[in-house]
């Protein structure tokens, strides 16, 4: 299961492709990720504002407070600049009288300003903190709610060409990252600036000469931060890639182990994984040099600019046209000017994540919907289940027909079968008679009613479906029962249950109807999920059936069950049955025999028989002896 | 922690050189603040004081020399900073190393012992959590090696360095680090306390969330089938709508943190400077050595944040730790004898002789007193209902697992005593479910035989009824196959793992239920080749249809975990129940 999340879509290519690696499941640290890159950044962040619009309130609230916040933190430093220049005036006052005399008044001042100024903007960080988390929580609850409802608007052509595990890591994954992202990204953005701007007038307010000095640093520190960011990337981008070898390579030879040992490439995998770990750590570690180098370069140039300052402060203290303790201060923003500096660099980058996350989860969201439903619908109460294919043309990708010219009339309670061998496209019928895909051409009716004039929900309700890829899902068997209609009664439960030969084995579970089935719904046997559905189908009481026959992992005792209760279900019901048995088969009203996707026949058994194609000789050849 | 020691081992000088440099970087991170306080305390404060007192030819002098001291010192100031940036990078280029090196032979390590593993330990620990242990884990000691050594190392040098030289400065303010520290302690603690606990409850809502969403789109046609998108969509806002509620607690205790953080260490200093006043008023501290103070108690105050970090970090990777431990002290169940027999790739005789299997981590016997032979040029299928043993079966003559009684035979030696290797080339295995590796389908069908030529390859396919669609195909055989083989069809599928073992060429062929997602044409076809082409072999089918072995030599009927019946279709049609009775479901009267 871990392996379904992570899967990449190689198996389609027009699938949305994933932009890097996204391996080693959830919860790396922050500085994993990056690299990422949304191709049409302006598109997807207007589609992003209109998701934070609906609390620009909540975020107008944050952007203030953290401002709020920050510029208390500006005017820190300039107080005890102050505090130091009243201790330092009553030292420099007891050169002349011989005893310190220090203005508590005045420290007091400054002392409880500054208490009262850090507290303050405590309060505004917290109350920034919180809207914040809840701006941020709603969002992504908002965007997973869009997501899951989309899902349900769009074509089931859609998810043929889009892997689940796809689709699942932009609800999971995607969406998390974008949380983090604007969690951290919006306060910072507003705090940084904030920050910055009353950081450069504060400095100015003190010395502008000295401003200048420290300013001459600033550039130096972007073009060396900058010149590593452009080798580190490549370097992260190489490590992802063998991270992403290394993972696929172990995924690979774990899940197909069996076949590994019997064919004897134990060593060969072992050799092979060799040389993807031994390119892991050559990338891993110059990356991690790499991006790491610019914190010590920075460092050393900030310190530079310390000892410029103090030179040229020095000088002017001496001068007299500043104070030792602005100097103190002014050292004090010099320092913290780094701080929004590095901020507003990893903004950048998270902000690149976070929109190339939403660039994936948009694209979703703007995925061509299914043709909106008819209207006026027709009811579907007085059916009786006629299905009529009119000139059906059809094919899943429209330059490749598969069904051309189809016509087949299906009286109420007549038994339809479809065979063919696997892969013939058994299934595609079945789809287009409950509407799954459109028709290129033709039309289908259901009592001359074309089945573009129901509801889709109407007309699937008309449908009972067994497939043998039984669906059920983690919860009690009674709740997978009731699932094709919740407001049955018990008595109608048990009678569905009984007729579809549920409830023997049912009883002899613990709990009974209340047992739950696990997340994999592997504690029940394939052969006891096959009559759960059927008992679903019964519940439902559709007009017309469409039946999967089971072929193999079922064992024979379940499967007489299974056939005792699809005959059951079948009774006085228009069906179409995908078969395999041959008994099934010869007692169908019509059959329609496919291959390769194409509808090669169409009669019942003594016709196709007497007609010596391609049914005969697949008949023919089950009793053909070697 | 055994095995990691074990691994740390060939780095140790790198080990023992990144903590020399790492004590080298902490005492060069508390000298510089004393180097920068002295610029202020003399070059500035002192001198100033000293210039306005002086006049004239003195105060011009002075002013030079001041100029003079700012500079020697700004440059002593530079070097150790020079020196600092010069260290940090050794470290991390040294910590780089150890790390990835580390975690290189760890994953060697553990993915060669897996790879040694037997069907048995992978029921054990499952496939997707060996996975997990491969990758996940390994990079999880990475970081702790990595990052968790420096900070060891550091921050209670840092710390301690700290206390030092601030009790030197001023002794009598030590309770105000004291306090800060515990502060900062009892701080961390409650955020953990109250964030840690629903950190594991998101863990298993996001499990949760992400099951839902799995179950409707794998239900896809079937929601739509009965309408019930309604339901779903509501199933799924109660599990997004409960983990949003617990995401956001744990997000506001957590923004809690910072700014309390940063009040604490904003506060310090303030209180710092109110009691300092006092003593400098009785002279017995200097505003350039207060500057300082300030200055190393929020040095100690990181150190602890930064210990608490480790505290946070180490509990998750000792579970990796362990979770790798119990990978590598796995003793393995499939062994090898010393000097093993190898057979020669020559006609085989498989004998089952009073064999019983008990799964090592199960209960009760799966096989009770198993006795047959499938001999050369003869075909032996195997039938039953499902769960009744077929797979386990066929699974011991592969040693797969071990036979808890009894034995297997090859040509009269023990499967046990032969070599594993040989024994596996004994046998062509298509296993239930076919896997293909990624690759194309030349690379898939050699790794069967690094030395088939492609007149034998095509000749491989042919038998398996494969020749037709591949050579349908543009890229023929290098048509690529993605990871399992999911861009071919189930019978495609099913038909390149059989050419694949058809390949080998050898003397056994076990087929585990591999035709059943073969239509019944091409069933009969790759029977006919297969009993063709392979005439010398031992060959053993598993399977469900009775239609597909109707024809065999030897059909072996098995129910749960016995055999009822021995013999052919003719014969076991008129004994055996348990036949009659799958023969009947599946065919009409006639037909049988």
């Amino acid at each position: 299961m871990a392996n379904d999340n992570n899967k990449d879509t190689s198996r389609n290519n027009n699938s949305i492709s994933h932009v890097g690696v996204r391996r080693g499941g959830r919860g790396g640290p922050a500085s994993m990720r990056g690299g990422e890159k949304p191709k049409d950044f302006k598109t997807t962040s207007k589609k992003f504002l209109k998701y934070l619009g609906v609390y620009k309130i909540g975020i107008v609230v944050v952007m203030v407070m953290a401002s709020l916040s920050s510029l208390f933190r500006i005017l820190g430093p300039k107080f005890i600049g102050d505090a130091t220049d009243v201790l330092y005036n009553a030292v420099r006052e007891s050169i002349n009288t011989g005893k310190i005399i220090i203005n508590y008044d005045a420290l007091l001042k400054v002392v409880t300003s500054l208490i009262v100024l850090y507290c303050i903007a405590y309060i505004f960080s917290v109350i920034q903190g919180f809207t914040m988390a809840r701006i941020s929580n709603n969002i992504t609850y908002k965007l997973r709610k869009d997501i899951d409802e989309k899902i349900n608007r769009l074509p089931i052509s859609f998810f043929d060409v889009t892997s689940t595990g796809d689709v699942l890591s932009r609800i999971t994954n995607d969406v998390d990252t974008i949380n983090q992202s604007i969690r951290e990204t919006l306060t910072q953005v507003a705090s940084s600036f904030t920050l910055m701007i009353g950081t450069v007038i504060m400095m100015l307010s003190i010395s502008w000469q000295l401003t200048i000095i420290a300013f001459a640093m600033i550039p130096a520190s972007m073009i060396v931060i900058s010149k590593i960011m452009k080798i580190s990337q490549p370097l992260y981008r190489e490590q992802q890639k063998s991270l992403g070898l290394v993972n696929g390579h172990v995924e690979e030879m774990l899940s197909s182990h069996i076949v590994v040992k019997s064919f004897n490439m134990e060593n060969k995998s072992i050799s092979d994984f060799d040389v993807y770990n031994k390119e892991l750590r050559e990338n891993g570690w110059k990356s991690q040099v790499v991006s790491r180098i610019t914190m010590p370069i920075t460092n050393l140039i900030s310190n530079i600019g310390y000892i410029l300052v103090c030179i040229i402060g020095a000088s002017m203290t001496s001068g007299g046209s500043i104070t030792v303790g602005n100097i103190q201060s002014f050292i004090q923003y010099v320092r913290n000017f780094n701080q929004p500096i590095q901020q507003i660099a990893n903004i950048t980058v998270m902000l690149q994540s976070a929109m190339a996350c939403s660039e994936r989860v948009f694209d979703f969201l703007d995925e061509k919907e299914e043709e909106p439903d008819t209207q006026n619908p027709k009811s579907t109460e007085s059916i009786v289940g006629t299905v009529k294919f009119e000139n059906v043309r059809f094919g899943y990708t429209p330059d490749k027909i598969i069904i051309d010219n189809f016509n087949l009339t299906v009286y109420p309670g007549e038994k339809i079968a479809i065979v063919g061998p696997t892969g013939a496209g058994k299934t595609t019928i079945v789809k287009l008679l409950m509407r799954y895909y459109e028709l290129n051409g033709g039309a289908i009716y259901i009592d001359n009613v074309n089945i573009k004039d129901f509801t889709r929900n109407d007309l699937r309700e008309m449908f009972g479906m067994v497939l043998q890829d039984t669906w059920l899902f983690k919860g009690t068997i009674r709740e997978n029962i009731m699932y094709s209609n919740p407001n049955a009664t018990e008595e109608q439960l048990m009678k569905a249950a009984d007729i579809s030969r549920v409830h023997h084995f049912v009883q002899t579970l613990p709990h009974g109807y209340d047992f739950e089935l696990n997340e994999e719904t592997s504690n029940i046997s394939q052969g006891q999920k096959q009559l759960i559905t059927i008992a679903r189908a019964f519940l439902q009481n559709p007009k017309i059936l469409i039946l999967d026959e089971a072929t193999s992992s079922v064992d024979t005792r379940t499967e007489v069950l299974i056939q005792e209760a699809m005959h059951n279900l079948m009774a006085n019901r228009t069906s179409f049955v995908i078969a395999h048995r041959l008994s099934t088969i010869r007692d169908a009203d019509k059959i329609i025999v496919l291959n390769e996707g194409r509808v090669e026949e169409i009669g019942s058994h003594a016709d196709l028989i007497a007609k010596g194609g391609f049914y005969a000789e697949l008949y023919k050849s089950q009793f053909e002896n070697i | 922690m055994k095995h990691i020691r074990k691994h740390v081992k060939p780095y140790l000088p790198l080990l023992i050189s990144s903590i020399i440099f790492i004590a080298i970087q902490a005492y060069l991170n508390l000298v510089l603040p004393n180097i920068m306080s002295q610029i202020v305390n003399v070059g500035i404060q002192d001198y100033s004081q000293k210039i306005a007192l002086a006049s004239g030819a003195v105060a011009e002098s002075l002013k030079l020399e001041q100029q003079q001291y700012i500079i020697i010192t700004g440059a002593k100031m530079l070097c150790v900073a020079i020196f600092t940036g010069v260290v940090t990078l050794l470290i991390q280029y040294i910590n780089a190393k150890m790390g990835t090196g580390l975690a290189r032979d760890l994953r060697n390590t553990i993915f060669s012992k897996i790879e040694s593993f037997s069907s048995a330990e992978f029921d054990k620990f499952s496939t997707a959590s060996l996975i997990t242990r491969t990758t996940n884990d390994v990079q999880q000691v990475q970081m702790m090696l990595t990052m968790g050594v420096r900070t060891i190392v550091f921050a209670p040098l840092m710390g301690i360095g700290g206390v030092v030289m601030a009790m030197k400065k001023a002794p009598s303010m030590a309770w105000i680090n004291a306090l800060s520290v515990i502060m900062v302690i009892g701080l961390i603690m409650i955020v953990y306390s109250l964030a840690v606990p629903r950190f594991k409850l998101i863990q298993t809502l996001i499990d949760k969330l992400n099951l839902v969403a799995r179950e409707s789109l794998s239900g896809l046609m079937v929601v739509r089938a009965f309408s019930t998108q309604k339901y779903e969509e509501e199933r799924f806002d109660k599990a997004s709508r409960e983990y949003k509620q617990n995401n956001l607690f744990v997000n506001r205790i957590m923004s809690l943190m910072g700014p309390t953080m940063t009040l604490l260490q904003n506060i310090v200093p303030v209180v710092i400077i109110w009691i300092a006043a006092e003593k400098i008023a009785n002279s017995q501290l200097l505003v350039g050595d207060m500057m300082a103070y300030i200055q190393y108690s929020g040095n100690i105050m990181g150190a602890f944040m930064m210990i608490s970090g480790i505290f946070v970090m180490f509990p998750r990777a000792m579970v990796s730790v362990n979770r790798i431990s119990e990978v590598l002290d796995t003793e393995n169940v499939i062994t090898e004898k010393e000097n093993p027999v190898i057979l020669p790739i020559d006609k085989c005789e498989v004998s089952f002789n009073n064999v019983s299997f008990t799964y090592p981590l199960g209960e009760g016997e799966v096989l009770k007193n198993i006795s047959f032979v499938a001999k050369p040029g003869q075909v032996t299928a195997i039938i039953g209902s499902t769960g009744c043993g077929k797979t386990s079966l066929v699974n011991l003559i592969s040693r797969f697992y071990d036979v808890t009684k009894g034995s297997v035979k090859i040509n009269g030696i023990d499967v046990r005593d032969m070599s594993l290797k040989n024994l596996r080339d004994l046998i062509g295995y298509v296993p239930q479910k076919s896997i293909l590796l990624s690759g194309t389908i030349r690379s898939n069908l050699q790794s069967a035989n690094q030395e088939a030529t492609d007149v034998e390859m095509e000749k491989a396919c042919e038998i398996a009824q494969a020749k037709e669609f591949i050579e349908r195909k543009e890229e023929k055989y290098d048509y690529p196959i993605s990871q399992g083989g999911t861009n071919v069809s189930g019978g495609q599928r099913q038909r390149i793992a059989i050419a694949r073992a058809v390949m080998k060429m050898s003397p056994v062929y076990i087929f585990d239920d591999s035709f059943s997602a073969l239509d019944f044409s091409t069933d009969l076809k790759l029977r006919k080749a297969l009993k063709e082409n392979l005439s010398n072999a031992t060959i053993i089918i598993v399977g469900q249809r009775v239609a597909s072995i109707m024809d065999a030599d030897q059909i072996i009927v098995m129910d749960e975990g016995k055999i009822v019946g021995k013999g052919t279709h003719k014969e076991l049609i008129k004994h055996c129940e348990e036949y009659q009775q799958i023969a009947y479901s599946q065919l009409s009267k006639e037909e049988v």
